[in-house]
């Protein structure tokens, strides 16, 4: 029993349609709770009031924003390596995905920092890498709508998956460089955030809710990029069908 | 020197067109393929000059022995006929172009750009860089479009001539070149559609 | 491989090849700049650097889809591809020969242009060395974005949008490097990533630009 068995698109659709349900049910569960007790069952903060409660959308849609690029990263290796379609399909599927996830950071970013610095955009380091990669995924998604052959977007998409993989982290590189920020350090996940004794980082209040926020999106991402890839192989298998009966009406 | 292709299979646009081809090719003959507009000349000679993969099968002897002329003639319209062919054959490592001007009768054309030559000229220009390869095996697709009766007889003898030097071609045609060549109709070898329930790794 | 270098630079010069157009373009976008943030000295001074890589940038990239489009579409690239010479040596020479015709001529008229923004003196000899040692890494990335949109029709917006995010890391450190050397800050590390980045793309992207010209042209 292999893994790669999941890369056949009848095993794939009748494996991922039988685990949607539950994952649907989870994943919204998880997300509405979480942000339900985010919003209304912790205190405000001492000097940031009930703004800092943004952060239960912030941080887990800005997570998703970069994994979904890394599982994108992952889904092209794939492809390009093994040649499984649903690989490839699978990373034009979370492509749409990542950016809503990358446009919800960018906005919630803004709204919370206009109370916080006083201004709705900042040429902040991690604003500014956010932008980049909401570029970079423009770039990719428009890739795959102007090529006609699916298996030549697909091939030409994960090739400017890798390339703009190595140009990103390098803008990231370049971006910290050019300006240093206002924006707090990532203090998630760092130990003393659940002493949370100092303002810069989460405090533990906030902690516990936080990851059941960031659980829920992980799970809603899992579940929207399974969903959508049936419906692109789908799609492709309907492309595939249509282009065989020109193929047999011309003979 | 020989072009050997085995159980070849070539598909456009995902759909495979042809499939089960094999034949071989020495050197001095030429074979003539033939068949329908649509059954995949055109994707079978791209796929033995190396341009597109094979779906299955094989091609061997073609790696740096071809030389292959399309539809299009990657003809430089600002560049004169002769800066055209030196070019390509600067490109090929091969030196003298006077005997390709001279076999297509280009000679009163030679210092024109390109740009202002008519379709039959340019097609000749086209033809004579091949010449300028070097290259003993030629992959000819519909070489003869707008070209007169005249310069079809004499691309003919071209043709001829590359074949007495040891030099072999596989040509594309619907026209009767007066070449004393194998021909090799390839309507039988259309690609039957993979059964309609093979729902698998590769979608068709 | 001379013999490509050779067709591409003689292509570019004679009549219609678009030798040129990149430098005029430069020009107006140097000359509008003024009209668009006012003619103040100093406002113009400070902001010279970012405006002359800007303009180098984007008239770099209004020529890019020439590196390739004109070749594949007078099925000179399918030729070409059957030639003796590998992909990665073809694109490596249509990169160098889009650096010649458009990147080269930006780097010189670079401080001749700065002289409309008042650049600062001090800056002359940055935004050259910036510039030059930039505009190899933009041609390089832009014969990627080329290869990957060639056989598209109406390709030169995709192309933009593909490449622009590409170029970020390029031009920050260059536009840095030389904003840097025009205030009389150390030049040194903006300078050397400029650098390193030029050198990685120059060595390693000719692969991808001809793996995705391969995919391309089957």
């Amino acid at each position: 029993m292999s893994i790669w068995e999941y890369a056949n698109p009848k095993k794939f659709l009748s494996t991922s349609e039988k685990v949607m349900p539950a994952l649907w049910v989870l994943s919204i569960a998880l997300t509405v709770g979480g942000l339900i007790w985010g919003f209304f069952l912790t205190p405000d903060d001492y000097r940031q009031g009930s703004t800092v409660k943004i952060i239960f959308i912030h941080v887990p849609a800005a997570l998703m924003a970069i994994n979904a690029w890394f599982m994108m990263l992952v889904a092209s290796l794939i492809w390009v390596i093994r040649r499984h379609h649903v690989s490839a399909l699978a990373a034009k599927a979370a492509a749409p995905v990542g950016v809503v996830m990358t446009l919800i950071a960018l906005v919630t970013g803004a709204l919370w920092g206009q109370p916080m610095w006083g201004t709705w955009w900042a040429w902040d380091p991690r604003l500014t890498s956010f932008l980049v990669l909401f570029l970079f995924y423009l770039g990719y998604i428009a890739l795959w709508e102007a090529i006609e052959d699916p298996d030549t977007a697909a091939d030409l998409t994960a090739i400017l998956c890798l390339v703009g993989s190595v140009f990103a982290v390098l803008s990231r590189y370049a971006v910290l460089f050019w300006n240093q920020g206002l924006h707090q350090g990532a203090s998630v996940m760092r130990a003393g955030a659940v002493a949370g004794d100092t303002e810069e980082r989460v405090s533990n209040v906030f902690a516990t809710p936080l990851f059941v926020c960031m659980g829920g999106f992980a799970l809603l991402f899992l579940v929207l990029v399974l969903y959508r890839t049936g419906t692109e192989i789908r799609a492709r298998r309907i492309k595939a069908l249509l282009a065989r009966e020109r193929l047999e009406a011309e003979a | 020197m020989t072009l050997t292709v085995s159980d070849l299979s070539v598909a456009r646009g995902g759909l495979p067109v042809l499939e089960g081809l094999s034949f071989d090719l020495p050197a001095g003959v030429a074979l003539i393929l033939r068949g329908p507009n649509g059954i995949g000349k055109t994707t079978l000679l791209r796929t033995i000059a190396g341009l597109q993969p094979p779906l299955k099968g094989t091609v061997s002897g073609a790696e740096d022995q071809i030389a292959y002329a399309a539809h299009a003639d990657g003809i430089k319209p600002t560049l004169t006929v002769v800066e055209n062919l030196i070019f390509w054959a600067n490109v090929f490592d091969h030196t003298g172009i006077e005997e390709a001007i001279e076999s297509f009768n280009l000679t009163a054309l030679r210092d024109r750009p390109a740009g202002a030559l008519s379709a039959g000229q340019k097609r000749r220009l086209g033809l004579a860089r091949m010449l300028v390869t070097g290259r003993p095996i030629w992959i000819l697709d519909e070489p003869t479009v707008s070209l007169d009766t005249d310069h079809v007889r004499q691309f003919a003898d071209v043709v001829r001539r590359h074949l007495e030097g040891g030099g072999s071609a596989l040509i594309a045609t619907h026209i009767d070149l007066g070449l004393e060549g194998t021909v090799l109709n390839v309507g039988p070898f259309k690609a039957a559609p993979p059964p309609i329930d093979d729902f698998d790794g590769g979608f068709l | 491989m001379i013999a490509l270098l050779l067709r591409d630079l003689k292509l570019a010069m004679r009549a219609g090849g678009g030798f040129g157009l990149g430098l005029s373009f430069f020009l107006i976008v140097t000359v509008m700049v003024p009209f668009a943030v006012g003619p103040e000295t100093e406002l113009l001074s400070r902001i010279a650097p970012g405006v002359l890589w800007i303009g180098a940038l984007l008239a770099c990239l209004l020529s890019l889809d020439r590196i390739l489009a004109l070749d594949w579409e007078d099925g000179s690239l399918d030729l070409l591809a059957t030639a003796p010479l590998p992909l990665e040596a073809i694109v490596t020479i249509k990169s160098l020969a889009h650096w010649i015709t458009t990147g080269l001529p930006l780097v010189l008229i670079a401080p001749v242009l700065g002289v409309l923004l008042h650049l600062p003196a001090s800056a002359y000899l940055w935004i050259f060395v910036s510039l030059l040692l930039g505009t190899p890494a933009l041609s390089v990335i832009g014969t990627f974005g080329a290869a990957l949109t060639v056989g598209l029709k109406r390709g030169g917006l995709l192309l933009s949008l593909l490449v622009l995010p590409l170029y970020v890391p390029t031009l920050i450190f260059g536009a840095e490097m030389a904003r840097r050397g025009a205030s009389g800050l150390s030049i040194e590390t903006p300078m050397l990533l400029l650098a390193g980045i030029s050198a990685a793309s120059v060595a390693l992207l000719p692969f991808a630009s001809a793996a995705v010209l391969r995919i391309n042209l089957r």
